[in-house]
C-alpha cells in the first residue's frame, strides 16, 4: 500500500503539459468544448464507439484520449457501454459488409437528437481498403455523418477537437442531422 | 540436414511422388506433392522429430507444426488450384504444395491431423471454394451467412470491386447445450467498450462457464483481395493496415516476403532500424495490455500509471520517428526513417528512464494479493491443449511452448543479439501478463544492445517487383506472435500496380496472423471459468480481429 502512495504522489497530475502547440490546442479546444457541452449537454455528454471494421489504430488513439495526458472525460465527455443513452455516435473504420448491420442498429437505437463523428481517413472514404465486395467504403455511405476526422489514425488531440466540431453546429462538416 | 524434411515426407508417400519446388523465397525447401498425398506428408512431418545435439544424433523432439495453409487460384498461369501447408520445427520453415484440378477443387483435409487447420481450411472454403474432404465442420468462417454461399471472394473469377449482394434468411447452427440450469449468453458484435466487434456465445450453468463458440469476421474487409489490386508499392500502405496495433510487425512481413520473391537483400542498416521499430512496438502495446489487464481486475490505479508510460513511449515514436504507431516506416528493401547519432543517444536514455518506472510499477502489480486473487489460476492453457492448437507468440510461451520467430527465423541483427525467451508453464492470466512482462524488460535490453553499433550505409535499396510466378515467404514476431506472409508474382500479363505496369502484378498474398491460431486457444482456455471472468481471460489473450478477418 504505501508503494501505491509513493506512486501516486510521486506521479502527481500529469495531465498536461504537452508540447506547446499541442498544449495551446487541446486546452483552447478543451475549453470551448467544456463551455458548450455545459451549455448543450447538462455539463455531460455521452459517447457510444463502435468499431465498424476498422484496423484497429483508431480504437488505439480513441483510448489514448481517454488516458490520464489527455484525459477527455475532465471536459464532460464520457464513453458508455450503451447506445440508448448515448448523444454522440463515435465510429471508426471503413464500413465492413459484415458490420453494416449492427451500425446502422446502433444508429436506431440512439435516442434523437444525434450527432456522428466518423474517425479516420477510412472513415471519410474507405481510406486504403476503399470500396469493395466486402467494405462500404466510408461512414457516410451508410449512415448520415456530422463530422469528419481525417488521419490515419489522428492524434488524440485531433478526436476531442473532432467532437468539439460536433457539438458545434457552425463547424459541421457532413451532412449528418446536427443538433 | 538440410534434406531432412525430404526424407520424412518421402518416407511416407515415397521419392517419386516428391517433386523440389524451387521459386519460393524465404523458405527452407518447398516441395509439391500428388494431391491425394498432401495429408500424408502432414502426418509424416507431425510424427517426425527434429535431429537434436550432434549431426546423425536423431533425438526426437517435437513433431513438426502447421504454422499457416492457403490456398492460391493459379488459372492465370494456365493451372488450376492449388493448396499450400507451411511447417515449422526448430528453425526451419517448409512448404508443402499440392496442385488441384480447375474443375474438382479438392483435397484431403489436415483437421484430423492438425487442429488449426479446423479454421485454416473453413476458410478456404469459404473464400476460395477449394473443398477440404473429410472437413468435420464446413459451416462459412468469416463469410457469413447472409452472403451467397457459392461465391469465392479469391478466385480470379470474383469481381472484387462491387459490393456483395446479400442474400437474406440465412442460417448459421450454433453449437447448442441442453439441461437443466443452462442457458446461452450472445455478446456483440458491438461490445461495451471500445475494442473491436466479434461475437461470442456461452453456455453457462450458473456462473460457470461450459462452452463458448466464436464467430468472427465482422472486420472482413476483404484485404487479401485488396492486396492482389493494389500491387507490390501500394501493398505496403496495406500491410501497414491489417491490424493497426502490429503495423510494423506486418510491414516488415510483407517487406520480407517481397524481397524473398524478388531475391534483394534489403540495406543492412534498415534491418536494424526495423528491429528497433518492431521492439518499440512490442514494449508499447505491452505496457498497454498489462495495464489493461489490471483494469479488468478492477485495479485501475495501475491501468492509468502502464498508459501513463505507453503515451510516453508513443510521443517519443512521434519525435524519433514521426508517427505515433510508426506506420508506414518499413518498406521493401529497407526502411523510411533514419536515426542520427543524437536521437540514438536520447532513445537510449528514454529506455533508462522507461525501464526505472517500469520496475516500480512491476513491484506493485507482485506485491497486490487482490490482484493475484483474480489473475493466478484463471483461464488457464494448459501445455498440452497449447501445443495441439499450434498457439504461437506470448500465448504459446505463457503455456510452456518455447517458440519464437525472432529465433526461429531470425533476420539481422536477431542473428547476433538473440533474444532470451521467457517460458512459463501455468498457461493462466498471470501467465500471459507475465511473460510480457519478462518481453518488456528483453526489449529494452535489445534496444539498448542495437542502438551501440547499427551499420552505417544506406537506409534503402531498389526493390524491383518479383518476376512472373516468384514466391517469397517470411514469419516475423510481432508484439503477438509469429505472422506469416506468402506472396505470389502473376504471369506478365495479370493486373500489376499502377506504378509498375511492365512487371508482374501480386498474384496471391496469403497473411496469417497470429490471431488465426490464438483465438481457438480462447476458448479452450476459458472453459471451467465464471462468465465474469471472461473479459479479463479475453484481455489477457487480446487477439486481434483486424488481423484475423482480413
Amino acid at each position: 500500500m504505501l508503494r501505491i502512495l509513493r506512486q501516486i504522489f510521486s506521479t502527481g497530475i500529469v495531465t498536461e503539459p504537452l508540447s506547446p502547440a499541442e498544449e495551446s490546442r487541446i486546452t483552447v479546444t478543451g475549453a470551448l468544448l467544456e463551455k458548450k457541452i455545459e451549455r448543450r449537454f447538462q455539463r455531460s455528454v455521452a459517447i457510444r464507439f463502435v468499431d465498424a471494421g476498422s484496423c484497429n489504430a483508431c480504437e488505439l488513439e480513441a483510448h489514448a484520449a481517454n488516458n490520464p495526458f489527455y484525459n477527455s472525460e475532465r471536459f464532460g465527455i464520457h464513453f458508455t457501454a450503451s447506445p440508448r443513452f448515448a448523444d454522440i455516435l463515435l465510429v471508426t473504420g471503413p464500413v465492413s459488409i459484415n458490420m453494416e448491420t449492427a451500425l446502422k442498429r446502433t444508429y436506431n437505437a440512439m435516442p434523437g437528437p444525434k450527432l456522428v463523428v466518423a474517425i479516420g481517413d477510412c472513415g471519410r472514404d474507405g481510406g486504403v481498403f476503399g470500396c469493395g465486395y466486402a467494405s462500404a467504403g466510408g461512414v457516410g455511405n451508410v449512415i448520415p455523418v456530422d463530422v469528419y476526422v481525417t488521419g490515419c489514425p489522428p492524434a488524440p488531440s485531433q478526436i476531442i477537437h473532432g467532437i468539439l466540431r460536433a457539438v458545434s453546429p457552425a463547424r459541421k462538416t457532413g451532412d449528418g442531422p446536427g443538433f | 540436414m538440410m534434406n531432412w524434411p525430404k526424407e520424412i515426407i518421402a518416407s511416407s508417400i515415397g521419392n517419386d511422388n516428391l517433386r523440389e519446388l524451387a521459386r519460393c523465397g524465404g523458405v527452407t525447401a518447398a516441395y509439391g506433392v500428388p494431391r491425394e498425398f498432401f495429408a500424408m506428408a502432414a502426418k509424416a512431418l507431425k510424427g517426425a522429430g527434429q535431429p537434436g545435439g550432434l549431426a546423425g544424433q536423431l533425438a526426437v523432439l517435437d513433431g513438426w507444426r502447421l504454422a499457416a495453409e492457403w490456398a492460391t487460384d493459379e488459372t492465370p498461369f494456365g493451372r488450376g488450384f492449388a493448396v499450400f501447408a507451411a511447417y515449422n520445427s526448430g528453425t526451419e520453415y517448409v512448404i508443402v504444395k499440392s496442385d488441384l484440378p480447375q474443375d474438382d477443387p479438392s483435397f484431403p483435409s489436415l483437421a484430423g491431423i492438425f487442429t488449426p487447420a479446423l479454421r485454416f481450411e473453413r476458410q478456404i472454403q469459404s473464400l476460395m471454394g477449394v473443398s477440404p474432404e473429410a472437413h468435420p465442420d464446413l459451416r462459412p468462417w468469416i463469410k457469413h451467412e447472409d452472403w451467397p454461399w457459392d461465391v469465392y471472394p479469391l478466385r480470379k473469377s470474383f469481381d472484387g470491386k462491387t459490393p456483395l449482394k446479400k442474400v437474406p434468411g440465412g442460417d448459421y447452427p450454433w453449437a447448442r447445450a441442453d439441461g437443466e440450469g443452462v442457458y446461452e449468453i450472445p455478446v456483440g458484435p458491438v461490445h461495451a467498450g471500445i475494442i473491436e466487434p466479434g461475437h461470442f456465445r456461452f453456455q453457462a450453468v450458473g456462473e460457470d462457464i461450459i462452452n463458448l463458440e466464436e464467430k468472427l469476421g465482422y472486420v472482413h474487409k476483404g484485404i487479401e483481395k485488396r492486396f492482389e489490386s493494389l500491387g507490390w508499392i501500394f501493398g505496403a500502405r496495406l500491410a501497414a493496415r491489417v491490424s493497426g496495433d502490429s503495423t510494423v510487425a506486418h510491414s516488415i512481413a510483407f517487406s520480407m516476403a517481397v524481397e524473398a520473391a524478388s531475391m534483394v537483400a534489403p540495406a543492412q542498416r534498415a534491418l536494424w532500424m526495423r528491429a528497433v521499430m518492431l521492439e518499440r512496438e512490442r514494449i508499447a502495446n505491452h505496457l498497454g495490455d498489462i495495464g489493461a489487464i489490471c483494469n479488468d481486475t478492477a485495479f485501475a490505479f495501475l491501468h492509468h500509471q502502464f498508459s501513463i508510460l505507453r503515451e510516453k513511449v508513443l510521443r517519443a515514436n512521434q519525435r524519433f520517428f514521426g508517427h505515433r504507431l510508426m506506420m508506414d516506416r518499413v518498406l521493401p528493401g529497407g526502411a523510411a526513417v533514419d536515426m542520427d547519432k543524437d536521437a540514438s543517444e536520447e532513445m537510449l536514455k528514454e529506455i533508462v528512464w522507461l525501464s526505472k518506472e517500469f520496475e516500480k510499477l512491476v513491484v506493485i502489480y507482485e506485491d497486490n494479493p487482490s490482484l493475484e486473487d483474480r489473475v493466478w489460476g484463471a483461464g488457464v492453457l494448459s501445455p498440452s491443449v497449447a501445443k495441439e492448437l499450434g498457439t504461437v507468440g506470448f500465448v504459446a510461451r505463457a503455456s510452456g511452448q518455447a517458440l519464437d520467430a525472432r529465433v526461429q527465423n531470425p533476420f539481422a541483427p536477431y542473428d547476433r543479439i538473440v533474444p532470451k525467451v521467457p517460458v512459463l508453464t501455468s498457461g493462466d492470466v498471470h501467465a500471459r501478463a507475465w511473460v510480457r512482462v519478462e518481453e518488456v524488460r528483453e526489449s529494452m535490453r535489445l534496444i539498448r544492445e542495437m542502438l551501440q553499433d547499427i551499420p552505417r550505409g544506406r537506409l534503402c535499396v531498389p526493390c524491383p517487383a518479383p518476376r512472373p510466378g516468384a514466391e517469397g515467404f517470411s514469419a516475423v514476431e510481432g508484439w503477438r506472435g509469429e505472422i506469416i506472409y506468402w506472396v505470389q508474382a502473376g504471369p506478365l500479363s495479370s493486373t500489376a500496380g499502377p506504378l509498375s505496369s511492365t512487371d508482374a502484378g501480386i498474384n496471391r498474398c496469403m497473411v496469417r496472423d497470429p490471431s488465426s491460431v490464438n483465438w481457438l486457444a480462447l476458448e479452450e482456455a476459458i472453459l471451467g471459468n465464471i462468465v465474469p471472468d471472461f473479459p479479463l481471460c479475453n484481455k489477457s489473450f487480446n487477439q486481434s480481429y483486424s488481423g484475423h478477418d482480413l
